[in-house]
């Protein structure tokens, strides 16, 4: 019951056939090679793999692939395609990552986040991230660089 | 990693094809629109679909539209889509409320609101909101069009109202007539995505009349008449909130799970009840707490 699908991955035309059953997640990391996303829990609990989907966070283990035809796919390979953003340079700065795992599901987070809302709160940031776990750091790196992104600094004054 | 079962999928353009699909395939098609539920229980093979009809080729159910006395939330419409909703914050801002609980962003992205009352989990967030709003489910089958009140929408643990062969297309909430206010309360392990421990919805009318209805503590989100009617038309002071509160075990069933034990929930829902009661009623006379703040604090 193969179909074909045609959809836009990190910018590029990209027309595969995939099984009805195929999960987008299986798609990007198995037929396309694109490893950011992870395979976490596989019941949209950690974030883990995370992906933009038309610009907004998804779960790509609760997705089918055949149901992003048409669609545009972004993951962090195609973020950084000139380059780390200067979200993901924040990052660097404030060693906001241990093992790694969650990184690419809290970058698109925070990505989404940012687009709509360019100086977010501490407890927006905190709410934005709030479906990624994150196991090494406590989250306190993280928060600080999206709120360093975004003019602002932990503790300070909070409108959330 | 990978769903087993092997299905069909179809992505209809009309209602009138998904219609045919599904009377084709009777019980042997399931209906997708956000899929957060849907793709987990493919995976663990809760359901067995031959067909997934996919609704998201049907433009008309992506309608949210509040008018007047009514918002209408198409079958695809998704709880991001209310939370950025000024129009629903402002005339149903319990249902705003109730929509900002939902797991997190990446799920409230794809999540549909229809999809949450068709799961029908007892813990669905969607549902006390939509019952103290008395909202109607509207349905689509061969027989044409009917109206399911809310209250009678949920038979049970995952189970509907909703007949072999039909097909939600949305739901009707009628905006509350007169000064109102109202407060959702919603309990959990952390203030992050969790389903709720337990739910308390207040809606505050004029002439202190009161709706309440829980979640999370009984097989399905209910009302809670018994509550409402000692409350109905008198001043909301200690007593009658002292009142209220001893009812609250007449009215609902928790039971011990992963995520509470029974006695907790007992233990926290008439505090939930007290402060739902308060903020709804203060919001209705002009002041109380901003709607989103969260009126009982999780661990942090």
């Amino acid at each position: 019951m193969k179909k074909t699908i045609t959809l836009t991955v990190n910018g590029e035309a990209r027309t595969l056939d995939v099984e009805p059953s195929d999960t987008l997640l299986e798609v990007l990391r198995e037929k396309l090679g694109i490893k950011s996303p992870k395979v976490g829990c596989e019941r949209g609990d950690c974030g883990s793999c995370t992906v933009l989907l038309d610009g907004a966070t998804v779960r790509s283990c609760l997705v089918l692939a055949i149901e992003a035809d048409g669609h545009e796919v972004t993951t962090v390979e195609g973020l950084s395609a000139d380059g780390p953003t200067e979200l993901q340079r924040a990052f660097v700065e404030h060693n906001s990552f241990q093992c790694g795992f969650c990184a690419p599901g809290v970058v698109l987070s925070a990505t989404e986040l940012l687009r709509k809302n360019p100086h977010p709160t501490e407890d927006e940031v905190k709410e934005a991230i709030s479906g990624n776990l994150c196991r090494c750091t406590g989250y306190e790196p993280i928060v600080d660089a999206v709120l360093d992104v975004g003019g602002a600094k932990r503790g300070g004054r909070d409108d959330g | 990693m990978t769903i087993a079962l092997e299905f069909d999928y179809a992505k209809p353009e009309s209602l009138d094809a998904a219609l045919r699909l599904l009377t084709e395939h009777r019980g042997r098609a399931a209906v997708l629109a956000g899929g957060t539920d849907l793709v987990c229980w493919l995976r663990d093979e809760t359901i067995t679909p031959e067909l997934l009809i996919d609704l998201k080729g049907i433009p008309e159910l992506r309608e949210l539209d509040v008018d007047g006395g009514t918002a209408s939330i198409g079958a695809l419409v998704t709880f991001s889509d209310l939370v950025a909703s000024e129009a629903v914050r402002t005339a149903l801002p319990i249902l705003w409320e109730a929509s900002r609980t939902v797991a997190c962003v990446g799920i409230r992205n794809r999540a549909t609101v229809v999809g949450n009352i068709c799961s029908a989990v007892p813990s669905c967030n969607a549902g006390p909101a939509l019952l103290v709003c008395e909202a109607a489910v509207t349905v689509l089958g061969a027989e044409g069009e009917r109206r399911i009140p809310i209250a009678e929408w949920f038979t049970g643990p995952k189970s509907t109202a909703l007949g072999d062969g039909e097909i939600v297309t949305g739901i009707v909430v009628p905006v509350p007539e007169g000064r109102h206010g109202d407060a959702y309360v919603k309990l959990g392990r952390y203030r992050g995505e969790d389903l709720a421990q337990a739910v308390v919805a207040v809606l505050a009318l004029p002439e202190n009349r009161y709706r309440v209805a829980f979640g999370a503590v009984g097989p399905t989100p209910s009302r809670a008449p018994g509550i409402e009617s000692v409350l109905a038309g008198k001043p909301l002071d200690e007593t009658l909130i002292a009142e209220a509160r001893g009812l609250v075990r007449n009215e609902t069933a928790p039971i011990s799970d992963i995520r509470a034990s029974r006695e907790y929930r007992a233990h926290m829902l008439p505090i939930m009840l007290e402060r739902g009661l308060r903020a709804a009623a203060a919001r209705r006379d002009g002041g109380g707490p901003a709607y989103g703040t969260a009126l009982i604090e999780e661990a942090p």
